[in-house]
């Protein structure tokens, strides 16, 4: 397996404090990684650099073996895609949001790949047109999914996305991702307090008080 | 024609009661708009003063640079005001400058060159006041727009930013909205011209003794002129100041 992410003496801080101190961390090409910490361990600050919606403040982070800021961060974030925890959904129908991909890359719509990502999800095709206003929080968290893989990304990073899901919901989510990472090569760093995730992680690291956590 | 428009300085003594009247109310209602009241009442009087002698030196010397000059300075105060609603964005005051510039500019020219008003500072200037505080207006309720907008909507830019979205394409929405927020007020105002209001212009006219049939062309030249001035402010400045919200590194500031 090739090195996608490489990781070096990373820091972030603030005026009033450090988030994350010198995190040294390699990710392999299809790996599926979960990091976990308690809350304010700066777990989602990890993420929101790898997704340059943050810029480090010390250290150096390599994608691809070429340092991110080389990237044009729109092409980059295209192939990097991050989904937010508890998800905003914009415009007014689902169509709204799921045009949104095609937009940014000056491609028509394709309604029938739409309704493939939708069904992958378990929403169906009277879902497309729907306001958003109408759908369940699973729902609206799917539809962001959706939305973020409907131009299957190489790397998708995950921000609790089953927080506040129920049972079956989440059971939809892991098989949806599971079947990306397994079957598309997609490569998998998810942020999760779920017990279930722990557990079955493939690789799990903890991050605590902004550091990353030796395994014993 | 002007024999009905002599306001004596003891006419406007007298008229200072309905400042008195403005500040009892506010005394009494415990507004707080009292110190407020007082500056603009001596800066309106002030203003207005030197703003009197100057134009008619300037429209007696009818000399084309003092003209413009007048039109320069009557520019700078509006951009230089339009900026004081940007609160503390980047570049304001050049953002403004160009947008009251370019949009006054252009529609003076063209109202020059249709022969609609004359090269004279008798026309020049009041037109371009008129034109210039309308474009300020509307600047300074797109940045105050654009402010609070990219500051409620922060979740939904940042999801557009993860997608992928350059910055215009993740802030087009905001930028929209902001156009038309400057816009409103003139189309509102284009919309109840005559029913509402009798608006300066042709209030002035009609009070110098012109036929009101005759006023109204000048009003609705008004109007068709300041919806293309506000129209192209609001565009400059709107496009030219959301990049403010983002930093070098394309993330939302």
């Amino acid at each position: 397996m090739s090195t996608l992410f490489k990781l070096t003496d990373l820091g972030f801080a603030t005026s009033e404090r450090n988030i994350l101190n010198q995190i040294n961390l390699t990710i392999d090409a299809g790996d599926s990684l979960t990091i976990t910490g308690p809350s304010g361990s700066g777990k989602s600050t990890l993420l929101r650099i790898m997704a340059t919606l943050l810029t480090q403040t010390s250290g150096q982070i390599l994608y691809q073996d070429q340092p991110v800021s080389r990237y044009d961060p729109f092409a980059y974030r295209k192939e990097v895609s991050y989904c937010f925890q508890q998800a905003s959904l914009f415009g007014d129908t689902v169509y709204d949001n799921l045009s949104f991909p095609y937009e940014i890359r000056n491609q028509a719509f394709d309604e029938q790949r739409a309704l493939d990502v939708l069904s992958q999800v378990e929403l169906g095709p009277e879902n497309l047109h729907k306001p958003i206003t109408e759908l369940s929080g699973g729902e609206k968290q799917r539809v962001a999914l959706v939305r973020n893989v409907l131009f299957t990304p190489k790397v998708l990073l995950l921000d609790e996305v089953t927080t506040g899901l129920d049972a079956d919901t989440k059971a939809i989510v892991h098989h949806f991702i599971d079947h990306l990472n397994q079957h598309h090569d997609v490569t998998l760093i998810a942020v999760t307090h779920d017990e279930t995730e722990i557990t079955t992680a493939q690789h799990l690291i903890t991050l605590t008080n902004g550091s990353l956590e030796v395994p014993a | 024609m002007t024999q009905n428009l002599i306001v004596t300085p003891s006419a406007l003594m007298f008229a200072i009661a309905l400042v008195v009247i403005a500040l009892l109310l506010n005394f009494k209602e415990k507004i707080g708009l009292e110190k407020d009241m007082i500056i603009g009442v001596v800066r309106a009087v002030i203003q207005l003063t030197i703003v009197g002698y100057v134009l008619t030196y300037i429209i007696k010397v009818n000399s084309v640079f003092l003209t413009l000059l007048m039109v320069l300075i009557i520019i700078f105060n509006a951009a230089w005001n339009a900026k004081k609603r940007a609160n503390g964005m980047h570049n304001a005051f050049w953002i403004s400058l160009l947008a009251v510039t370019v949009s006054t500019g252009t529609t003076l020219v063209l109202l020059v060159l249709a022969r609609a008003i004359k090269f004279t500072p008798s026309q020049v200037v009041p037109v371009s006041g008129m034109i210039a505080s309308n474009a300020m207006v509307a600047i300074g309720l797109c940045y105050r727009n654009m402010n609070s907008s990219f500051h409620d909507l922060r979740q939904p830019i940042l999801e557009r930013l993860a997608l992928g979205a350059n910055l215009k394409q993740a802030s087009s929405g905001i930028v929209r909205n902001a156009i038309k927020t400057g816009m409103a007020p003139t189309i509102d105002s284009a919309k109840t011209v005559g029913l509402v209001s009798l608006p300066g212009m042709m209030s002035g006219l009609i009070f110098a003794g012109v036929d009101p049939t005759k006023a109204i062309m000048y009003q609705i030249m008004v109007t068709f002129m300041l919806m293309a001035a506000t129209s192209i402010a609001s565009v400059i400045a709107c496009y030219l100041a959301y990049p403010n919200f983002y930093n070098s590194d394309d993330q939302l500031i």
